[in-house]
């Protein structure tokens, strides 16, 4: 299944990736080489199977509602890019 | 000294034969005279090493020592150290301190290893090659341009170049095993569950496993007793008891059932490999092993699977990288549009763009039924394949890989190409079943891995089969020609 | 053209638990920005989320409370979008198997009848954070402190039919989260938010009509002003020869009118997907029976039962069972005072004019229904008349001791002693000489009236603490005899 430029240009806003027209490009032939990889499981019969969650069929362990974290703010913003008054900083969100 | 083990520098630590800080300071001075031949290293540790190493002397000096404590390592870096870069191979968190630890390295430190510091890796553990990161290519010790594999390739190539005596990895789809095998190391993932992932830079969280880079079968168990265990902040963690996995090493192999899956010895399996790996095997016989032909009918389906799981929960955990609270940020976004998309343009290598475009294309409207749930179930074919197998053999054997190490640029045009050097680890990740891959052959003067699959929790058998076959043969202390 | 309207709501509840859905960081609201943002709800490298057990029981209590099935095994999944205020890049929620399956609530309707509103399912997720966009020179600021913040997604069928029959079901879900006390439900804090899918059709019409989704409407009365506005909108699109298209909408309440949300066309491909950082969550029906076992009593039973066991009106019950927080301060109160209609009158007025004179809700009110039930019953019980019992109210709300030890210090205890009360009498009927020679004068029917004057001369002489009746008496037996 060939992968078309539109689907690209689509597929990589939702991933919000930047591309230019030669990685658009040399992404056309990658993507679909590796799709038509991945297409071979369309042959697999997995019409009686169950999709595997976790490979030991675990379950979800319920923690306590207990507060066991302090406040680390100075620590997390030490890393981050841009921070005024305690809050992190992006361009303007327009609604 | 950089030719002990880490059994044989415990011994020597607890003799007073050498200080933690004497050891620490070698291995710091091989990684600076050496690494630039290797490219192993992304961060050094110099100064906080020589400190923990100084903590770990007081520790044996009130008599408080664990058998890790005052020994060298080393930590792939996708494993977060407070206070120590964590970049996972990436310009998008090349000025990432974390300020907590992962659970592993939490467990390290408790035992009182001294971290040397963190191993070059595929960009986000993306790749076979460690062609892929953002701190350049890796070379194998065993030769110029050669490709130490991936994606945790800086940790073996560090290991198997003894820069440091053995190192924490990953694996998600071979990025243990594969390496391991064309740097002459042993390498183990263990089961799905069984390492905490808390703190572990996530790829794909249902494959990805944290596991041990050393030259032993029994320097791996050493570090297995640190880092298993079950861990309340992993949800997928197991809660169940660790055995000391030094214990069985010794045990007899008299009557273990070894099953060779007829679908890894194909045609198209390199004759010399097949050979090789089969000799290998041969011994296993000669300690009372029986050997059978298995199949595992679904392998074919587990590179197409794979590469379906692991790009899409990849699309997703990464989008977590966004230039917002830590990580790489673009100059002078003009909206918060283009903050997005240049932040991870930027940020992100081309590999790692590949496989969020292929994982969202796979997730997005329309496609989640035809692919991922597809894979999802293919998964389970194949963990029924290994099941169905486990009721007539212990371990599954096998080569780790096509063949040994290949040249930098050799598989970098194609990525499928690439994907398929992990034809034969992949699979056991889908399941969820520790693996092992031990030096078992020279091909053409290059190390090739055998590699030892087990039953669910089954982590003690591998090591001990691993640990009686390095008794019986010296493949394991091979060394690159020309190591200094 | 008659026009039939269709509405579905979706409404988000914040649970009301200590911790995070997912971290243990604190839930509370309010706190300094980005302080009670763990490593977890600021999605830093290699950090996993864990459930909250207690935000499971609360989903599952709801689900008992509106009679829904329970799913024995429920799926996280993450929903796919970049925003700044979700630091994951997804929101975990729960899209293919849910823990809450199909319910049912009454409804009040506006003639007295009730209807039925179907559940289609109630969902976790976790919330996300907040973006400031005021004074950052261009800026928006983004606090992550409500990120992780439990929330339980209620979806209705299309089942109400005009914008009162949907806040009364909102109304409905805001009474039922509190009695459970799952949720503050206040809707001024962000705690209760409503999603209005809107749609209108020919009446006689079978196939619903395109419909918008205006989101985030957070009071009742915005719900109903929203509504009612888009309602209208899309009639006269249609009716002008226009199409109603399926998009997002937001009710603007100084325009009362609600406007598109800027969207790109594909950008609402969420790529949902099951967690693979979270197992499946599974219920066993022990774990079902003793969270039903636990379940308080509801509304409507409460309602019920206020009418059959305390006798009180329709309108009384329905008054005092509005919120547990009213119902049980009543029933506290009765229990002390013994009395329950006294009691419902004494809460309904007396204390509810405090309240409302004071802005204070029933939670904070500084006079515990103890207190209350006693003042009332020192009234039963003769200790002070009523007129003296509204006196005590106001030094109780301030705190100036209990009933007994206000009546003690204030001395109002009610004189009941015969000989006192004769002593009084006799002093007033000495001193209006010419009102009993009138009184004895007049004849028998006009008697009562005059007798009117006596008893509030003892009474003011008594100030107000001599016993009405046996004044009553002893004056008739001095005036007659």
């Amino acid at each position: 299944m060939a992968i078309s430029r539109e689907d690209i240009e689509k597929v990589a806003y939702l991933a919000r990736l930047q591309l230019d027209e030669a990685q658009t490009g040399a992404l056309e032939k990658d993507l679909t080489n590796i799709l038509n990889l991945v297409d071979q499981l369309q042959a697999a019969d997995t019409d009686a199977v169950q999709p595997m969650a976790h490979p030991l069929d675990a379950v979800q362990r319920l923690r306590a509602d207990a507060v066991t974290e302090s406040d680390q703010r100075a620590a997390f913003q030490a890393v981050a890019p841009a921070t005024e008054n305690g809050l992190y900083l992006v361009p303007r969100v327009i609604e | 000294m950089h030719d002990k083990t880490v059994t044989e520098l415990a011994a020597a630590l607890e003799q007073g034969e050498v200080s933690s800080v004497e050891l620490t300071q070698h291995f710091l001075k091989r990684i600076k005279e050496q690494d630039s031949r290797y490219n192993s290293f992304i961060t050094v540790n110099d100064e906080q090493a020589l400190f923990d190493a100084q903590a770990a002397d007081a520790r044996r000096a009130r008599g408080d020592a664990t058998p890790w404590t005052g020994i060298p390592f080393a930590h792939k870096d996708i494993f977060c150290t407070a206070g120590v870069r964590t970049t996972c191979g990436s310009r998008m968190l090349s000025n990432f301190v974390p300020p907590y630890d992962a659970t592993v390295a939490a467990r390290f430190k408790e035992a009182g290893a001294v971290c040397l510091g963190k191993t070059n890796m595929d960009e986000f553990a993306m790749g076979s090659s460690n062609e892929n990161s953002y701190f350049g290519k890796v070379t194998n010790p065993w030769g110029e341009g050669l490709v130490p594999g991936g994606s945790s390739g800086g940790s073996a190539a560090a290991v198997a170049a003894r820069l440091t005596p053995a190192a924490t990895a990953t694996d998600t789809g071979g990025s243990i095993r594969q390496p391991a095998s064309l740097c002459g190391i042993t390498g183990l993932k263990p089961t799905y569950g069984r390492v905490s992932r808390y703190g572990m830079v996530a790829f794909a969280s249902s494959l990805d496993q944290g596991g041990t880079m050393a030259r032993t079968a029994e320097d791996s168990a050493l570090m297995l007793n640190v880092m298993a265990g079950f861990d309340a902040k992993d949800s997928t963690s197991i809660d169940r008891p660790v055995p000391d996995y030094t214990a069985t090493l010794n045990d007899s192999l008299e009557g273990m059932r070894i099953g060779l899956p007829r679908e890894y010895f194909s045609d198209q399996l390199d004759p010399v490999v097949a050979q090789a790996i089969r000799d290998a095997i041969a011994e296993f016989e000669k300690m009372g092993a029986k050997v059978q032909e298995i199949d595992l009918p679904h392998s074919h389906l587990a590179v197409p699977a794979y590469y379906v799981i692991a790009p899409a929960e990849c699309s997703s955990n990464l989008s977590r990288f966004d230039g917002v609270r830590y990580g790489y940020r673009c100059d002078a976004p003009k909206d918060l549009e283009d903050l997005y998309m240049r932040s991870r343009a930027e940020g992100f290598g081309d590999e790692v763009k590949r496989r969020i475009l292929v994982g969202t294309y796979a997730l997005s409207a329309g496609f989640f039924d035809a692919y991922y749930l597809k894979a999802q179930k293919v998964r389970r074919l194949i963990q029924q394949d290994f099941i169905n197998a486990f009721k007539d053999v212990d371990v599954i054997m096998g080569p780790t890989t096509l063949a040994p190490a290949f040249r930098h640029g050799e598989k970098t045009d194609d990525p499928v190409t690439m994907y398929l050097e992990d034809i034969f680890t992949i699979s056991t990740n889908l399941a969820g079943l520790p693996g092992m891959s031990i030096p078992a052959a020279l091909i053409n003067g290059l190390p090739i891995g055998l590699q030892l699959t087990g039953n669910y929790f089954d982590e003690a058998r591998l090591l001990n089969a691993a640990h009686r076959f390095q008794q019986a043969t010296d493949w394991h202390l091979k060394t690159p020609a020309g190591l200094a | 053209m008659q026009w039939e309207v269709v509405i579905g709501l979706e409404v988000h509840v914040q649970l009301a638990t200590q911790s995070k859905i997912f971290s243990g960081a604190s839930a509370a609201f309010g706190a300094d920005p980005n302080t009670q943002a763990s490593a977890i709800d600021l999605a830093m490298p290699g950090m996993l989320p864990v459930l909250n057990g207690e935000a499971v029981r609360m989903a599952v209590c709801f689900g008992l409370a509106v009679n829904a099935e329970i799913a024995h095994r429920s799926v996280f999944d993450r929903k796919n979008y970049f925003y700044p205020d979700l630091p994951k890049g997804y929101q975990i929620s729960q899209m293919y198997a849910p823990i809450v399956g199909t319910g049912l609530v009454e409804i009040p309707l506006e003639n007295g009848e009730t209807k039925q509103v179907r559940i289609h399912h109630a969902h976790l997720e976790e919330d996300a954070g907040k973006s400031l966009h005021e004074d950052f020179h261009g800026m928006t600021g983004i606090d992550l402190n409500r990120a992780g913040t439990p929330l339980l997604e209620i979806v209705s069928d299309p089942d109400m039919r005009s914008a009162a029959e949907a806040v009364a079901y909102l109304r409905k879900i805001h009474s039922i989260v509190t009695y459970l006390g799952i949720s503050d439900g206040d809707m001024s804090q962000g705690s209760m938010r409503c999603d209005c899918n809107v749609s209108v059709r020919p009446v006689g019409q079978t196939e619903f009509g395109t419909r918008a989704e205006i989101k985030n409407v957070n009071s009742f009365r915005f719900v109903e002003k929203a509504i009612n506005a888009e309602v209208q909108r899309q009639i006269e699109l249609i009716e002008d020869g226009g199409r109603v298209i399926q998009e997002t909408r937001l009710y603007d309440p100084d325009a009362n009118e609600t406007r598109a949300m800027r969207t790109k066309e594909y950008a609402n491909d969420y790529r949902y997907f099951p967690d693979p950082d979270l197992l499946p969550v599974v219920i066993d029906d022990s774990y079902i029976q003793r969270l039903r076992d636990t379940l308080p009593e509801l509304p409507d039973e409460k309602r019920h039962r206020f009418t059959e066991n305390y006798s009180l009106s329709d309108y009384d019950a329905a008054v005092l069972s509005q919120t547990r927080a009213l119902a049980d301060y009543f029933e506290q109160v009765v229990e002390t005072s013994g009395d329950a209609k006294l009691s419902a009158n004494w809460v309904m007025v007396e204390l509810s004019r405090l309240l409302n004179q004071n802005d204070t809700p029933i939670e904070r009110c500084p006079i515990a229904a103890e207190s209350l039930g006693q003042l009332i019953q020192r009234i039963r019980d003769n200790t002070i008349s009523g007129k003296i019992a509204k006196q005590i109210l106001e030094p109780l709300w301030n705190g100036e001791g209990t009933p007994d030890q206000i009546i003690e210090k204030q001395g109002l205890k009610q004189v009941t002693d015969s000989g006192a009360i004769e002593q009084i009498v006799d002093e007033v009927l000495a001193n209006s000489q010419e009102q009993v020679d009138n009184y004895r004068a007049a004849p028998e029917d006009r008697r009562p009236k005059m007798l009117g004057f006596f008893v509030g001369q003892v009474m003011k002489a008594s100030k107000g603490k001599a016993n009405p009746a046996q004044v009553n008496d002893i004056l008739k037996q001095k005036l007659e005899g």
